[in-house]
């Protein structure tokens, strides 16, 4: 059946949220009323990536591309737009600028400087027919790969592209695969890291719910190049939608032989299996990864045994994060030589990011390697919502460092961000206004390191405790300069002492707030002053006696009775009895009331 | 050949073979690197190496950050710092942050002066803890045997590993994440409603003071000074094997004549010894596996083979959780402590004229699970207990120290008669073994009526985990396995449940080495020497003893013609058997 056009919802899980599938079902509804549903198919896509926008509905072939979308504007869309060829202008993005309507993605600043290689089929085909993948040349790269190549020059090829793990380690691919495959064994694995745990962080799983069978793809070519014909992905269990995707994705490559046995005809065998994860954060990292899909206690090991020589079940195993193998099949039907001109020098391709925290435009983008922190927070980020004033971003996820106005012109990759006292870590990016507190930004991440560390060794354990509470000291005014020196101290040596990945990095949200805001810090110390009014033990409420009348408004609305005064004449708080919930601020009418 | 690599550690070049870690390296050229998780009890295999405390951490040129020196294999040119100060700080720093959740009354500690960690804190000279935060605050849990006090807990895993990888009991694991992380049975339960064998594997390699022993010392101080009770002990063999390590003598010492000349100053009444009642246990049940054997051999379908020994405490309760299933194999007879409890307070009181009620027989063990044993409801007669309660070497250790006795200048005594008399058989039931060897050496002249020359089993000797050998007996070949830990003992187990065994007669011991590898005994801080020391140290005794052979102990001859007649007679079963039950509540319920 061939249709004229084609209706794109978006249906990852963001947009679901928002209801997309509302707004699918009365497309369907209005189309079938119209007698259109055999001219017009909608489809659900995977992730667009302008979240904020959200849902999207995108028009095919005329790209138009409508934005918070309702269930109920589907009436209008299919009489005004499909039927009557008219655009449904409301609908249409404003760009913020010069506050005019853009009908298509491709001249929204959003999406200008974006290069979608990992993303190239999230938003475009139906991520549950294998066909569409198909039609945008799938699994070609392993066809190509299991009859025209050999298991080295697979390796080769992805080793000469210069792609590099995505998971945050940044570790060069081709030359995992070359260890796997060096160690002899009757049996290795293959396993994709779909336990993506950045707060905030949905690169993973948009690609797995728009495309997966990219991932398939690029796990079935790894397999053929390290020599395993198993294949596990470990996915958090709080990803259903991900999950049933990539089920349907498996069972439709295996009806069409491009998993199981004897693979188009190569005699290369290879199936894929799912472990589920519960959620936690350290079993991103991949030896952890490996004791939580044996059933163990989810919790690194030392290295080496790397896992390519002793990993699942003490077998050679290669362990590549979900966006690491979308990049895969792109590399072998293109070739390494294209995708290496991509990026900078030593990182080569695109990098997805989850952008997100004060930012006009919280979405997920992809840009090649080499672009400016600016040109993604002002360009595709849209800039700082309500205008206010840029303090700092946050890249790497939790354990990812503060980067600031000094860091802007930084081109985005591995080596730079780490130099700025940073990490690219899996593409968590986290965009803060001038009402941030440093401090408060600090603590907040290192809450998730204690919450989230296993355990397993003294600095993370201990340490990160000991180093979230003196930030709690120091937020509460009740720290010293001493303490201070302590923390960044303490945090240096546990930088150097941790046993894994979140040990080793989860100091940075400190020693970087410390490097660039270090006025903050005093601030809070010396002062008792949160510059960022964020504190709430270092506000201070007070009422304006020329200002206020007296009404007793604010009396009547104090939730801790802190505040007292006789009628028609001032009032005053008590600071002892101040919760600081900020209730009576909002409630007077007169301005009478302050934080100082 | 073997192949070497070459590194710089501090000063010094060393040479080692491929793979050593850069901690042995530097041990080889006398630079001892700080450890505190790791635990190597190289002769055993038994390794704890979560490379998680980060004590041990060292410099290594090139690398990022500083690597641990337990864990990490030295490379072909490699130059390692151990002492430069960014390690020394880094460790000053791990260390306080150990310290910083940890309870600082060291001096009120049952591990005082015995402690990895204090020892470590002392050396890296820490005065104050400049961290301060929560501390964790759980509570103490006391069982028959171990008490486990969590706040003292360091988080080594050296416990979990020896509960799951070296016993498979499984009955402390890692729970909860981060500052939360403690070791403790599933669903906090207690640990008397777990698993637990009570073996005190755990207690035997906890650093600290987490793990201790359910200590009797001041309720035997009040038995002593008690004018109308009479006081009695028995010590098994491994106790004699280990004591003097506590007295700066050298490991392997043995010390029985002045242990027993402790025992008396102490105030006991009498001190006997539990190697006669292991003649005792040899006497039922090697007739019990001569029995069985004679039946299985006329073909008799119902009898129940291999027969397993029942010596052990911590064995019966793992073989009553896990292999209810199997409860008829093991041997009926009671542990040397119990039949010990039980004979002294039936023939013996009675000779003696002395009332059941105003007896207290204490057992001085190598071991926790005979706290626990002595507490069955088995061996009890109208509640009282044939044993009141078992002391630990370690116990005893401390005893005899606060009792301001000098034991280096005590002279060696004998044991009391008649219950301390025994053969050379009863002495080498301390080590791995020696039950099978004791037993054979009775066993061979019981059923075949000829005289055993070579009284010495080399083969079934040694810490190898799993031990077999064959006896010819009248050319009928007996064969025997011999497991100690408990996880040899699973897989020889299991053998048995799928029908695969081989063997006719098994020994089982929980603890590794066997009862010289105690839960109870001084502690080995992961040097598997001293176990090689006190095994040798019980064949030496027994060597040199006139009697070897449990069937020719004079009072245990005499004890049959007065008062039990025959082993396996209807008294001796009253006395000297018993019975087991399903522990697993899991499978009761079905």
């Amino acid at each position: 059946m061939s249709y004229k056009m084609h209706i794109l919802v978006c249906g990852g899980t963001g947009c679901q949220a928002s209801n997309s599938q509302g707004i699918i079902a009365n497309l369907k509804e209005e189309l079938t009323n119209k007698n259109l549903e055999n001219e017009v198919q909608v489809i659900a896509t995977g992730c667009f990536g302008f979240c904020e926008q959200g849902p999207i509905v995108k028009i095919m072939p005329d790209n138009t591309f409508y934005t918070q979308v309702k269930p109920g504007d589907s009436e209008e869309i299919v009489n005004e737009h499909i039927i009557k060829g008219r655009k449904v202008n409301r609908l249409l993005y404003r760009d913020p600028e010069n506050k005019e309507r853009v009908s298509d993605s491709k001249h929204m600043d959003f999406y200008k400087k974006q290069l979608r290689i990992a993303l190239r089929n999230c938003g475009l085909i139906d991520p549950e027919n294998i066909e569409e993948y198909i039609a945008r040349d799938g699994y070609a790269a392993l066809a190509k790969c299991v009859s025209e190549m050999t298991p080295e020059e697979v390796i080769n090829e992805v080793k000469f592209s210069g792609l590099r793990g995505r998971g945050g380690g940044g570790f060069p691919t081709g030359l995992k695969w070359e260890l796997t495959r060096k160690y002899k064994a009757d049996q290795k694995f293959v396993v994709c890291n779909a336990d993506e745990g950045d707060p905030g962080a949905f690169m993973d799983r948009s690609i797995m719910e728009g495309d997966p069978h990219s991932v398939i793809e690029a796990m079935a070519i790894c397999g053929y190049s390290i020599g395993a014909d198993k294949g596990l992905i470990y996915i958090r269990a709080e990803y259903p939608l991900a999950i049933q995707r990539l089920q349907t994705a498996i069972k439709q490559a295996e009806e069409y032989g491009l998993l199981g046995k004897n693979i188009l005809g190569s005699g290369f065998n290879f199936t894929l299996e799912f472990r589920y994860g519960a959620g936690a954060f350290v079993c991103g990292e991949e030896t952890a990864l490996i004791h939580s899909m044996e059933g163990h206690r989810g919790e690194p090991t030392t290295k080496p045994p790397f896992p390519a020589e002793s990993g699942y079940l003490n077998l050679p195993t290669n362990v590549n994060n979900v966006e690491t193998y979308a990049n895969i099949p792109v590399i072998m039907n293109k070739g390494a030589n294209w995708f290496n001109k991509i990026g900078t020098e030593k990182s080569k391709g695109t990098k997805v990011f989850a952008l997100a925290g004060k930012i006009n435009n919280v979405g997920l983008i992809e840009v090649p390697m080499g672009t400016t922190l600016k040109e993604v927070i002002y360009e595709i980020g849209g800039g700082i919502k309500n205008g206010k004033k840029f303090k700092a971003v946050q890249t790497g996820g939790p354990s990812g460092g503060c980067l600031t106005e000094k860091h802007l012109n930084v081109p985005i990759d591995y080596d730079n961000l780490l130099a700025s006292g940073s990490m690219m870590g899996s593409g968590g990016m986290i965009v803060m206004d001038e009402d941030d507190c440093m401090v408060a930004v600090a603590k907040f991440y290192l809450d998730f390191t204690v919450e989230e560390s296993c355990g397993k060794c003294t600095p993370c354990r201990v340490g990160n405790k000991r180093l979230y509470e003196t930030l709690d000291l120091i937020t509460n005014g009740k720290a010293t300069m001493d303490d201070l020196n302590r923390l960044k101290n303490l945090g240096q040596v546990i930088k150097d002492t941790a046993l894994c990945g979140l040990g080793q990095t989860s100091p940075n949200p400190i020693l970087s707030t410390i490097d660039n805001f270090y006025d903050e810090y005093t601030a809070h110390i010396r002062d008792h002053k949160c510059p960022a009014g964020k504190c709430k033990a270092l506000l201070n409420y007070v009422i304006d006696p020329q200002l206020c009348i007296g009404c007793t408004l604010c009396v009547r609305n104090c939730l801790s009775n802190a505040i007292t005064g006789i009628r028609k004449e001032p009032h005053t708080i008590d600071p002892e009895k101040c919760i600081k919930c900020g209730v009576c601020l909002t409630k007077c009418k007169f301005n009478a009331i302050s934080i100082q | 050949m073997e192949q070497k690599v070459k590194i710089q550690i501090d000063n010094h070049m060393v040479e080692v073979p491929k793979g050593t870690t850069i901690l042995k390296a530097a041990q080889e050229i006398g630079i001892h690197i700080p450890t505190l998780c790791y635990m190597n009890l190289e002769d055993m295999c038994i390794t704890n190496l979560p490379a998680s405390c980060r004590m041990c951490v060292v410099e290594v040129e090139g690398r990022r950050n500083l690597a641990p020196a337990c864990a990490t294999p030295c490379d072909n040119g490699m130059r390692v710092k151990t002492s430069s100060l960014r390690v020394l700080n880094a460790r000053k720093y791990v260390l306080e942050l150990i310290l910083s959740d940890h309870p600082t009354d060291c001096l009120i500690c049952a591990k005082s002066g015995n402690c990895d960690l204090q020892n470590l804190a002392k050396r890296l000279k820490i005065r104050e803890v400049l961290f301060k935060g929560e501390q964790s605050n759980y509570i103490l849990e006391t069982s028959p045997s171990i008490i486990r006090d969590m706040d003292k807990c360091i988080y080594c895993r050296r416990c979990e590993m020896m509960c799951n990888d070296v016993q498979t009991v499984g009955a402390l694991a890692a729970v909860n994440r981060g500052f939360s992380s403690i070791i403790a049975p599933a669903f906090n339960q207690a640990l008397s409603e777990s698993e637990c064998t009570y073996c005190g594997q755990c207690v035997a390699v906890c650093p600290v003071g987490a793990l201790t022993e359910n200590d009797h010392t001041n309720r035997l101080l009040e038995d002593l000074a008690d004018p109308t009770k009479t006081v009695i002990v028995q010590t098994a063999p491994a106790v004699r094997a280990a004591l003097g390590e506590e007295f700066g003598l050298k490991p392997g010492t043995s010390v029985t004549g002045k242990m027993v000349a402790a025992l008396r100053e102490l105030g006991f009444d009498k001190v006997f010894d539990t190697d006669f009642a292991a003649d005792l246990t040899i006497m039922e049940e090697g007739t019990e596996l001569l029995g069985r054997l004679t039946k299985f051999m006329e073909g008799d379908k119902n009898v129940s083979m291999p027969i397993l020994t029942s010596c052990c405490p911590a064995w019966v309760n793992f073989f009553e959780y896990y292999f209810p299933d199997m409860l008829d194999i093991p041997s009926t007879a009671r542990s040397p402590q119990q039949m010990f409890g039980s004979i002294a307070k039936s023939w013996w009181a009675e000779k003696m004229g002395i009332k059941r009620e105003d007896l207290v027989v204490v057992s001085i063990m190598p071991c926790l699970a005979k706290k626990y044993e002595c507490s069955r409801d088995e061996f009890k007669v109208n509640g009282d207990p044939d044993v009141n309660y078992s002391l630990s070497t370690r116990e005893l250790v401390s005893l005899i120290k606060r009792a301001n006795i000098d034991f280096n200048r005590l002279p060696d005594e004998d044991f009391d008669n008649p219950m301390g008399e025994s053969t050379g058989a009863g002495v080498i039931f301390g080590t791995s073994g020696g039950v099978m060897e004791a037993a054979l050496r009775t066993a061979y002249e019981l059923y075949t009526g000829n005289v055993l020359e070579n009284v010495n089993f080399e083969n079934v000797r040694g810490l190898q985990g799993i031990k077999k050998a064959t006896v010819n007996l009248n050319s009928f070949e007996l064969k025997i396995g011999i497991a100690h830990g408990l996880g040899n003992a699973r897989k020889l187990l299991n053998e048995i449940r799928e029908g695969k065994s081989e063997f006719h007669a098994i020994e089982i011991m929980a603890c590794p080495g066997g009862c010289i590898g105690g839960g109870g005994q001084p502690l080995h801080h992961g040097n598997s020497e001293l176990l090689k020391a006190r095994s040798q140290s019980l064949y030496h005794e027994d060597a040199s003893k006139p009697l070897r052979k449990s069937h020719q102990n004079p009072f245990i001859i005499k004890l049959y013609e007065e008062y039990l007649g025959r082993p396996m007679s209807d008294k001796a079963h009253h006395l000297l058997h018993t019975c087991y039950f399903c522990k697993n509540s899991e499978i009761q319920e079905q």
